[in-house]
């Protein structure tokens, strides 16, 4: 009776003039466990929660080096991660070799943005189920740009996407002008408690489940991962790696936007529904990391 | 040749269906790709200084021995901070200048901080150059790419083989025999264009284009003339014409040897 008609391809225009195939792939990011990037002018840095499907299993790797001076890290579909992460290291190979430069940061993100934009208009195909921050330094600085499979893109100096993601865009709001003018390492901390603030209730961040990645003035794409990753963490100013007890809008399933006036009414319910998807008691849904 | 395949000891048509004959009757050429150049330009000659670079190529497009189109512009500014110049087959000059305004079109459609310089446009150049020369369908021509490239003067050179190398002076074609040893007289090595300044590169150049019009054959003492530098950035003048010319000696000159009147 109330089956929606509009939702069965991503040609098709609901009469709203929405693609509906187009936000369902949106909502496969918000499966995926939470990224977070920031930047300052000379240095961006991106850290990422890894999951593991069960407890003998590997982490997944969220975050991909794509050339010397650029990497992205992913929410959502691994699989779509990699071709788009393959496409990319192919246009930083070719800029490399026909004009002997390196890709730019913003020409890298709205090359991704078409690729993604052309499967959104044609019959037979889907869109990504992918979203990623990409993260470069070039000859105009540090950039940080976030990737949607709508073909959006936007450059940021904050930003989070991914399961709980919210909690850590209200922390990098929060905290924009003591990170904006920081250092390097200063801006490794922040990310690392932008992201502990992710975290589900019983969760906490170690050297598996974390991974780091920092690009910048005479720093190239760097990765850091489990063992790297414990200086890191040492350096978090909380006694605990768990997400911080105090601070109103922290506690789980509450909306964490309370400047927001009700002016973002769904990110309440997409709150909750993070909530569940984060725990991996959904067998029947593709997986997404 | 005998082309008969019967005598060749093909078995009869009932064996193998009948003989293709389009393979006995090919011509001897089934393609023919660009063999020589048609239309050409001369020289294109260039200098480091302090700033940046000056380059210079006459406005002729020769047709042989005959000089053919005498304003003819082969000096193509791409970008903010590069220019391009040309010698060889004027068909495939304005080819190459019109794969340079795809490229700077191109360029502009990201308008992302990003610019075109000296160093992309030759890299790519370079690669076009050779990939045809692979394919045995060579665009005819000498380039030289200069510029001011990261606040540094850029100077360097690609032909129809795929061939590059970088020089404080350069020159295409005659100028290389006879515009070089000129331009060396003032920069004579890469630590030399430290000491150079913009008004004496300038004046070497116009005394190396005006000694190719006395020796070149295929010149034209009409040229074009580009400064690039960081301070005034691009300055291209046109229709500059050797001045100051000697020819008055000449009317000393009678017969080959024993002639005196």
């Amino acid at each position: 009776m109330f089956r929606n008609n509009y939702d069965g391809d991503t040609v098709t225009y609901s009469p709203t003039g929405r693609i509906f195939q187009v936000e369902y792939a949106l909502e496969a990011i918000k499966q995926g466990s939470a990224v977070v990037g920031l930047a300052t002018k000379e240095h961006v840095v991106l850290v990422a929660l890894k999951r593991n499907a069960e407890e003998l299993g590997s982490y997944q790797k969220k975050i991909i080096t794509v050339d010397d001076h650029l990497g992205i890290a992913l929410a959502g579909l691994a699989p779509d991660a990699r071709v788009l992460s393959n496409f990319l290291r192919e246009q930083a190979m070719s800029q490399k070799m026909v004009y002997n430069r390196p890709l730019s940061v913003e020409k890298a993100s709205n090359l991704l943005a078409d690729k993604a934009q052309k499967n959104t208009q044609s019959y037979g195909g889907r869109p990504y189920g992918v979203g990623l921050l990409v993260a470069g330094y070039d000859e105009t600085g540090a950039h940080l740009f976030e990737f949607q499979p709508s073909g959006s893109v936007l450059e940021y100096v904050g930003a989070a996407i991914g399961a709980r993601s919210q909690a850590g865009r209200t922390y990098l709001e929060r905290n924009f002008e003591s990170y904006t003018n920081a250092t390097k390492d200063e801006l490794i901390v922040h990310g690392l408690n932008a992201l502990r603030d992710t975290l589900a209730q019983d969760k906490e961040l170690n050297s598996k489940n974390t991974s780091i990645a920092v690009v910048g003035k005479d720093t190239s794409f760097t990765l850091f991962d489990d063992d790297d990753v414990q200086p890191w963490l040492d350096r978090l100013d909380s006694t605990s790696n768990a997400r911080s007890s105090g601070g109103a809008g922290d506690d789980d399933n509450n909306d964490d936007n309370n400047n927001d006036d009700g002016a973002n009414p769904e990110s309440k319910d997409e709150e909750v529904k993070d909530a569940a998807g984060d725990e991996g008691a959904n067998e029947d849904r593709m997986e997404t990391d | 040749m005998d082309h008969d395949p019967f005598r060749w000891g093909r078995p009869n048509d009932a064996t193998y269906g009948k003989y293709n004959n389009q393979i006995a009757n090919a011509t001897a050429m089934p393609k023919m790709n660009t063999q020589q150049p048609i239309v050409t330009g001369t020289s294109v000659i260039a200098i480091k200084f302090n700033e940046g670079i000056v380059i210079a190529a006459d406005n002729l497009g020769s047709y042989g021995s005959l000089a053919r189109f005498t304003d003819v512009e082969r000096l193509f500014p791409i970008g903010e901070n590069a220019v391009v110049g040309i010698s060889g087959d004027i068909s495939d000059l304005q080819y190459v200048g019109r794969i340079l305004e795809d490229l700077e079109i191109e360029e502009n459609y990201d308008s992302d901080g990003h610019s075109l310089r000296a160093s992309h446009i030759h890299e790519y150049l370079q690669k076009v150059f050779y990939h045809r020369r692979s394919k045995m369908d060579p665009l005819w021509n000498s380039v030289i790419v200069a510029g001011v490239d990261d606040d540094k003067p850029f100077l360097k050179y690609v032909d129809l083989l795929g061939v590059t190398y970088s020089a404080p002076t350069l020159a295409t074609g005659f100028g290389a025999y006879l515009a070089i040893p000129l331009l060396r007289k003032v920069v004579d090595k890469e630590e030399d264009v430290a000491n150079i300044d913009e008004e004496t590169a300038q004046n070497a150049v116009k005394e190396a284009m005006k000694v190719l019009y006395y020796r070149d054959a295929r010149s034209l003492d009409k040229y074009s003339m580009v400064t690039i530098s960081k301070s005034k950035g691009v300055v291209f003048e046109k229709n500059l014409h050797s001045e100051k010319q000697s020819w008055r000696f000449a009317k000393d000159i009678k017969g080959y040897g024993t002639q005196v009147v």
